[in-house]
């Protein structure tokens, strides 16, 4: 069975994450599926980044730990991953810049090849970092991967200083002989990398937005870079506030003005905008709030990842709300759930949480295209233009319908305080009870929405008696594992309004249940407390890095 | 439509918001007449005696969190830019809790009026200090009279690049009112600092009088007569100062997202191409 892993790694400025890239592009054109997972800092020059690059010809969604290639651009990369190299690994490094003794192959069998980067770089009259193009080239000659392929990659991610960096691959690809021969991968669809971020945003588009607001905040940052360089690609306004508050604020603006609109942060941005969150409750105004979680708490460890922001999210914004918290697992559902969320905002005038990571927002996944022919934008309920239109008219399932500002006839009134069905203030006991009546039974329509979805997935052995409960990124090295070692795996999607059905029904004929989270507590089974749902065992990682597949394979496996 | 809404007014007996009132709602007639249609008018508000003036007005408007207003009205100009934005706003709610949105929507040049109803307390919450009262101020958070000087909202709104700044006196409404009219015409950020007298915590109707003049500012693209103006009087209770009411200020520079990627809802579908 093919399953490569590959490391390159760097200091921070000498392009391990580029180089890591190309590599998945590599192997995703030679039919394998490819996940990477990046590790960097949070610096701009030097301290320690690598890419960690998982190919298979089955789905992957993590990464994994025993390396079968170590590409190193510095000695610190061998130092820290030597120790995870395959007995039969192959390390290529930089020679210029590393010498490794005689005797470093201790067992003899690890293969080491050191390539002049420098040299060869400057030969080519090319610029410094090159020698992550010249790691790659002298990489693919090692392990049988022909020229035309590389080429065509590399064609395809450098539109600047193409032909340099051709140059510079051609004279490192020439420099090594080949070692291995990696196989052809079985995969025949036509897939893409792209990152969570990358996925949020495509969704989003897809199902109509119209603009996006962020202020930047690792791992979120991301989709505001994304979504503003294809601005005119997209027909969408992105824009850079000055804090969250401004940002979730005009946000609201913006659809109160008939704009899908949605913002983007992590932890301590989206504490923020906790009273907006409110806001959106109180006035009916939709927004999507991307929450892309690192550790915490406060800065924490910014450029790592956890899930620790659950219970926070969850029960975010004052007074009685109800709100759409939902976590995607990958990419895919990452895409899928975010146009949903989206449609959701619109169609339940509420604000819906996108919950995910930064292993799910910087990693790279394989990516279908054929989500997005599921997407589209859904109807809504708007105003028939009959009569005196109300803002907030007091209809039986509690969703109103929708105007615009410009629309000739109407006054909309929007509000934060508590209103009559005009939008004017209220402060009497009568109508006070008439519009939070009217909100509840909109929640009430919320949840019945919510157990209609498919809010919760259900993979590996369906008829075990032991169930490995997760959400949100953990569900991908789990769900490989436990495919493998035949526990049934139920992903709760939707956290809020809680899917009790779906998941009860999920837990039929299970006797014992581990919640495997990247948290310090094991927060889902509070949750779970709450519906009567008792975890018997948690396996938790709180170190800011994500669960490999094969640290979860071990833990599993001993819980049988 | 009439412009009034069907709605019992709770200001106090000689509220300086009377006056601010009748001038913006003759501003909003007058606009109308010059073929701004009632509907693409937008007000927003924070929280503060300011913001009842959304209740008391048969127009669109976003009722929005204290001192977040500004922020609402930067993202209802930028969903659909043909409305016309009037974000008002209270001295405690733009120059204390939401002061970073105002800074930056004058920074950005985008084009809404802002116009700050200044009684220079908190007057809902029954009368605490703000940014703009003078030292000695004695409220209630501050019964041994406050230790804090004003700043000059005028001068800070100079030094964040804000491309039209004027000063009014709410017992002038027809002067307010032009100011209005004016300020919405203006392409780029307006703001209008209003002083109004609070008849309950801070009543300075006898101090104003005593002290206002208007102005007619000749050259309005001279920072440097712009601040000589602004500079005449500092927010204090300095009993020979006088102060100048007026449009001080006024250039073009470029507007926030002029001529940028359409209105939302008239968008239309969206392709996506991979590369």
């Amino acid at each position: 069975m093919c399953d490569y892993s590959i490391l390159i790694g760097g200091s921070a400025g000498q392009g391990s994450r580029k180089a890591g890239f190309i590599i998945g592009q590599l192997f995703l054109e030679l039919g394998y599926r490819v996940f990477i997972y990046d590790d960097y800092q949070s610096l701009i020059k030097g301290g320690h980044n690598f890419s960690q690059i998982r190919v298979s010809n089955k789905e992957v969604l993590s990464h994994r730990e025993k390396i079968d290639f170590l590409l190193a651009l510095d000695k610190n990369t061998i130092d820290k991953h030597q120790g995870d190299l395959d007995k039969d690994g192959i390390i290529v490094y930089n020679g210029d810049k590393i010498s490794l003794p005689p005797h470093f192959s201790k067992n003899g069998k690890t293969k080491i090849v050191g390539m002049p980067l420098m040299a060869i770089v400057q030969q080519a009259g090319g610029e410094g970092i090159m020698e992550n193009i010249a790691l790659i080239a002298g990489f693919a000659k090692i392990a049988g991967i022909d020229w035309l392929l590389l080429s065509r990659v590399l064609k395809r991610e450098f539109k600047k200083w193409q032909d340099l960096n051709l140059k510079v691959a051609e004279a490192a690809f020439g420099s090594v002989s080949n070692l291995i021969k990696i196989e052809k991968g079985a995969e025949k669809k036509s897939l893409t990398l792209l990152t969570g971020n990358q996925a949020v945003s495509l969704g989003a588009v897809k199902a109509g937005l119209d603009s996006y607001f962020a202020y930047p905040m690792t791992p979120a940052t991301g989709i505001l870079h994304y979504l503003i360089q294809r601005q005119n690609d997209f027909n969408i306004k992105a824009v850079q506030m000055e804090n969250e508050i401004a940002v979730v604020n005009a946000a609201l603006g913006a659809a109160y003005a008939g704009a899908r609109a949605m913002v983007g942060t992590s932890g301590g941005g989206f504490a923020l905008m906790a009273e907006a969150l409110s806001l959106s409750v109180q006035a009916e105004t939709p927004v999507v709030i991307i929450e892309s979680q690192r550790s915490g708490p406060a800065t924490g460890v910014p450029t790592y990842t956890s899930q620790s922001d659950l219970l926070f999210v969850l029960s975010a914004g004052h007074g009685d709300i109800v709100k759409f918290v939902i976590a995607p697992g990958d990419a895919e559902q990452a895409c899928f759930w975010t146009s949903k969320a989206l449609n959701l905002a619109w169609q339940y005038q509420t604000p819906v949480v996108l919950l995910i990571d930064k292993e799910i927002s910087e990693s790279t996944f394989t990516f279908s295209p054929d989500i997005l022919n599921r997407i589209k934008i859904e109807k809504f309920f708007t105003w028939d233009k009959k009569g005196k239109y109300q803002r907030y008219k007091d209809v039986n399932n509690g969703i109103s319908p929708l105007a615009f500002p410009g629309t000739k006839g109407a006054v909309i009134k929007s509000t934060s305080y508590e209103h009559d069905e005009f939008g004017l203030g209220v402060e009497d006991e009568e109508s006070v009870v008439k519009m939070q009546n009217k909100r509840l039974r909109k929640f009430e329509a919320m949840k019945r929405e919510a157990e209609r979805l498919p809010a919760v997935e259900v993979y590996g052995k369906k008829d075990s008696s032991k169930a490995v409960i997760v959400w949100g990124s953990t569900k991908g090295p789990v769900q490989e594992a436990a495919e493998e070692l035949g526990f049934k795996v139920i992903q709760p999607v939707i956290l809020q309004p809680f899917p009790e059905k779906q998941i009860k029904n999920a837990l039929k004929g299970v006797e014992k249940t581990v919640l495997i989270e990247t948290t310090a507590t094991g927060q889902l089974a509070e949750v779970l407390n709450g519906y009567a749902i008792k975890i018997d065992k948690k396996i938790l990682k709180y170190d800011g890095r994500p669960f490999s597949f094969d640290e979860i394979k071990d833990k599993l496996s001993r819980w049988r | 439509m009439k412009l009034d809404a069907d709605c019992q007014n709770t200001w106090c007996p000689g509220c300086g918001n009377f006056g601010i009132l009748q001038a913006l709602k003759q501003a909003v007639e007058v606009l109308n007449k010059k073929g701004i249609a009632p509907e693409d008018i937008v007000l927003t508000a924070g929280i503060g005696c300011h913001a009842k003036t959304i209740d008391y007005l048969n127009l669109n408007s976003f009722y929005g969190l204290h001192g977040r207003g500004i922020a609402v009205a930067q993202g209802v100009k930028i969903g659909n830019p043909k409305l016309k934005i009037i974000a008002l706003a209270g001295d405690g709610d733009a120059y204390n809790e939401g002061i970073s949105h105002l800074i930056h929507a004058a920074k950005r040049n985008i084009d809404i009026a802002v116009l700050i109803h200044n009684n220079r307390t908190f007057a809902l919450t029954a009368g605490q200090f703000t940014a703009t009262s003078p030292r000695g101020f004695k409220g209630v958070s501050s019964p041994q009279g406050s230790n804090e000087d004003s700043f000059n909202p005028l001068k800070l709104m100079l030094a964040s690049k804000a491309s039209f700044i004027a000063r009014a006196y709410s017992a002038k409404s027809e002067h307010l009112r032009d100011l209005i009219v004016k300020a919405v015409e203006h392409q780029g950020f307006s703001f209008i600092d209003i002083l109004q007298p609070c008849v309950s915590f801070f009543n300075t109707c006898q101090f104003y009088n005593q002290r206002v003049y208007e102005v007619e500012e000749s050259d309005l693209t001279s920072e440097k007569r712009a601040l000589e103006k602004i500079q005449e009087w500092e927010y204090d209770d300095k009993e020979t100062c006088k102060i100048p009411l007026g449009l001080f200020y006024q250039i073009q520079r470029p507007v926030y997202e002029q001529g940028a990627v359409g209105s939302a809802v008239f968008r239309g579908r969206k392709k996506i191409n991979f590369l």
